[in-house]
């Protein structure tokens, strides 16, 4: 047994509204830069749906992740290393621009330079590859809430795959929100992929990340990674791809992504697992057996002996306390309601999903029948076929018994605590009919429900004797490093860069766990204009006053 | 003029090209890159890319042996200058001909593409143009040199192969290449035009050939190890103490 740490995430789909809130956080954050334009690090999906880009899940397209060959081995779905150099110059499965979409910008210019004239100017989009007018066709979210469905509905891979049903019950239509950022891999088929070695799963965390200092652009990674979440950026020639925010998780704030979840649904933690037996898991023979094969990776860290190993193996103690309280060892292994995004590609994905009960809900309510009863649910559990077996495709390659399992936990759940909230006696025989203690339950449903801040996101902080070397704390200066010259002496541009997390971090925890909106009554230097009528001084701006004649040092001046 | 052309003019491009790729990967590792426009266009770039590229490890691998081993090697190993010529000139013609109607393939998208145009420098552009004219002026030396006969018959092994590795080993003789036919010179020269501009075109990628990959395992673990932590190294005075 060999103990590595894994920063990981879950996201609990009923709760996603799909505000695309992640996705643009994100993109500021990371990828409003030229020659990344296309790229989305977070993306929102609508299922059913194509998906960004279009129809990535089709792996008999693509070729991404990884399969077993004909003695039963794991190797790369597009082929070997061999295989890989002999296309190295024209990479046969890398998507084009067309499958995401071609960027685009409008020429703003022509509002205000435009001439008095009879018409109103228009504003016309312009590709941001070849900087030509064009005809927007296609985006990242197009399909977004099932818009022109009609028409694209039958290109989502994982509905082809059950179509005969869906055709006749469509008309019933369900649909969820699926957020996607790069699963950070146990067994990362772009890694693998990458002839120059640059992609690299770190030691500490096991976050993937792209060295863009050994990136040569190409490309395999692209099309080695089965999820599209490695994007070239077409400036710089280099590979680009999500990094968990590790200049954010390294002094312990959640991702950009999770810390700007509108609806909450996002949970952060480390989990433990046995790194020996990743390969073994991966080579799992029969692909309904994933699922398990990738739970059983993940080691129980309350268990003392691994609590050993993992001492053994380097893993600092608050690490491992870490991973005691991590909500994501509890939804995953614990109460076993998350699932991971597409087994089947045998990368071992590290971002888990806890399906929607939604789309099940709302069909019983229509039917005018109690939306909460766990009979009610349970039937429909069973009867809708259509969305059980639409989210196995996604999370269990098809085998729709652990869906059930964890949709019936989720509708038991509801069913619980509402007689709880209503004031009535709890009904024991609800969780026992999934299988979970009455304490459980309710502690799951905490979790699901309630969890604050710090218990969505457990994150450790990286060790304060590496601090001054992190990102955020960047006492060092970018510049001088690559031979710009030494950091300005005078002026706003003196001294080194502020780290903004850090400036911030205070403020914003005293924020996020704080019961008020704005203006905590217990800091005394926050000054709240808000409330400031414009006469005379708001309160709290300025010192108070010493004691004294102040009266003619007024009169003086 | 003749130690000017043969002597002085090969030894700096070698120098910039030397110093230059050390500079280049001493500060410009981020721009080091294909620079790939695979991404704007895909149909031509399948057909032209690995006709171009194949066919240049063909036209290398033929100058190394050309170029390197000396004709008393092969004479020793029994190979007579008339098999060695057919064969030079069998493998050059196919390679070079790869080459250049890749190449040609991959200039026609270049200018007609236009996504592809406006990713082109004007470093590449320069570039092509070295590129274009010493593989076009190969292809002539080998055309019109070999088959044609074009002129007097020439044999580089007694005479261009000779001065190169002269040149090699710091003992220049330049008297060897001023005897050379005009298409020889020509394409010697130009070379060595573009060895002194690849350190500063994208030309670079040839050096990251990734041969390394058949060797590594497939996952590369990393440690966030104490030289370079985040993007960047921790400034001077700052060193660890843990």
């Amino acid at each position: 047994m060999r103990v590595m740490a894994q920063m990981a995430m879950v996201m609990n789909l009923d709760k996603c509204i799909g505000c695309h809130t992640c996705s643009v956080t994100c993109k500021q954050a990371w990828t409003n830069r030229t020659g990344t334009e296309y790229v989305w690090f977070n993306n929102v999906e609508t299922r059913p749906g194509q998906g960004y880009p279009r129809r990535y899940e089709d792996q008999e397209q693509w070729k991404g992740g990884w399969t077993l060959n004909k003695r039963g081995r794991l190797s790369l779905k597009a082929g070997g290393r061999w295989r890989k150099l002999a296309t190295i110059f024209s990479n046969p499965k890398l998507p084009s621009i067309t499958d995401y979409y071609e960027p685009w910008t409008y020429d703003y210019a022509t509002l205000t330079d435009a001439p008095a004239q009879e018409h109103t100017p228009v504003a016309r989009p312009k590709s941001l590859i070849s900087g030509r007018d064009m005809k927007i066709e296609w985006s990242s979210n197009w399909d977004d809430n099932l818009g022109g469905s009609a028409a694209t509905e039958k290109h989502d891979p994982m509905l082809a795959k059950i179509a005969e049903k869906v055709r006749f019950e469509f008309e019933q239509t369900f649909m969820f929100y699926l957020p996607r950022i790069c699963e950070h891999c146990l067994n990362p088929s772009c890694a693998a992929s990458c002839p120059s070695g640059a992609i690299y799963k770190r030691a500490e965390d096991g976050i993937v990340l792209v060295d863009q200092d050994r990136c040569r652009g190409w490309r395999m990674c692209v099309s080695g990674c089965p999820y599209k979440k490695v994007y070239f950026n077409h400036k710089t020639g280099k590979a680009e791809k999500c990094t968990f925010c590790f200049p954010r998780v390294e002094v312990g704030l959640p991702t950009v992504c999770a810390e700007t979840c509108v609806g909450r649904l996002r949970y952060i933690g480390l989990i433990l697992y046995d790194a020996d037996r990743v390969l073994e898991a991966a080579s799992t023979p029969d692909e309904h057996d994933l699922y398990e094969a990738q739970r059983s990776l993940l080691l129980d860290p309350h268990d003392p002996e691994v609590v050993r190993a993992a001492e053994r193996d380097g893993i600092p103690r608050d690490w491992i306390d870490a991973a005691q309280r991590s909500p994501i060892h509890a939804l995953i292994n614990t109460y076993r309601v998350a699932l991971p995004l597409h087994p089947e590609y045998r990368t071992m994905p590290m971002v888990w999903y806890i399906p929607p009960l939604s789309p099940v809900i709302d069909v019983v309510r229509e039917t005018g029948e109690d939306a909460e009863d766990t009979g009610n649910l349970f039937a429909a559990i069973d009867a809708l076929r259509i969305p059980v077996e639409y989210l196995a495709e996604l999370f269990t390659a098809g085998d729709t018994v652990p869906v059930d399992g964890v949709l019936k936990k989720l509708a038991a759940m509801r069913s619980y605590m509402r007689d709880i909230n209503l004031g009535r006696d709890p009904d024991a025989s609800i969780p026992a009919a999934v299988g979970m203690s009455e304490e459980d339950m309710y502690d799951m449903y905490r979790l699901l429900a309630i969890a604050k801040y710090d218990e969505r996101y457990v994150i450790p902080p990286a060790h304060a004797e590496q601090a001054h070397s992190l990102e955020e704390i960047a006492t060092e200066c970018a510049v001088s490093e690559y031979g710009g010259g030494n950091p300005e002496i005078f002026g706003e541009g003196s001294g080194t860069l502020t780290p903004i997390a850090v400036e911030n971090f205070q403020m914003l925890k005293d924020r996020q766990t704080s019961d008020t909106l704005a203006g905590p009554s217990d800091k005394a230097s926050r000054v709240n204009l808000l409330n400031w009528d414009g006469k005379g001084a708001p309160s709290g701006l300025f010192p108070p006053r010493p004691p004294g004649p102040p009266a003619e040092e007024v009169e003086d001046r | 003029m003749d130690a000017f052309l043969w002597v002085i003019v090969p030894y700096l491009c070698l120098a910039t090209f030397v110093v230059g790729h050390f500079w280049r990967y001493r500060y410009d590792k981020f721009g080091w890159t294909t620079r790939s426009s695979q991404l704007y266009e895909d149909r031509l770039l399948r057909l032209g890319s690995p006709l171009f590229h194949f066919g240049m490890l063909g036209v290398v691998g033929g100058h190394v042996v050309g170029l390197l081993v000396p004709q008393s090697w092969t004479d020793a190993l029994g190979i007579s200058h008339e098999t060695y010529h057919v064969a030079a000139v069998a493998g050059g013609l196919v390679a070079g001909l790869m080459a250049v109607v890749g190449m040609a393939i991959l200039v026609y998208r270049r200018r007609t593409v236009g996504p592809v145009f406006s990713a082109t420098t004007r470093m590449d552009k320069v570039m092509y143009a070295f590129l274009a004219a010493v593989i076009v002026l190969g292809m002539w030396n080998t055309v019109a040199g070999s088959i044609m006969t074009f002129g007097r018959e020439y044999n580089y092994r007694e005479g261009v192969s000779v001065w190169y590795r002269s040149f090699l080993a710091f003992r220049p003789d330049a008297s060897l290449m001023a005897d050379a036919p005009l298409g020889f010179r020509l394409h010697a020269l130009v070379a060595f035009g573009l060895f002194a501009l690849w350190p500063f075109t994208r030309l670079v990628h040839v050096f990251s050939a990734p041969v390394g990959y058949l060797t590594r395992p497939y996952i590369v673990y990393r440690s966030r190890d104490d030289r370079q932590l985040g993007s960047h190294r921790p400034r001077r005075g700052w060193d660890r103490v843990g």
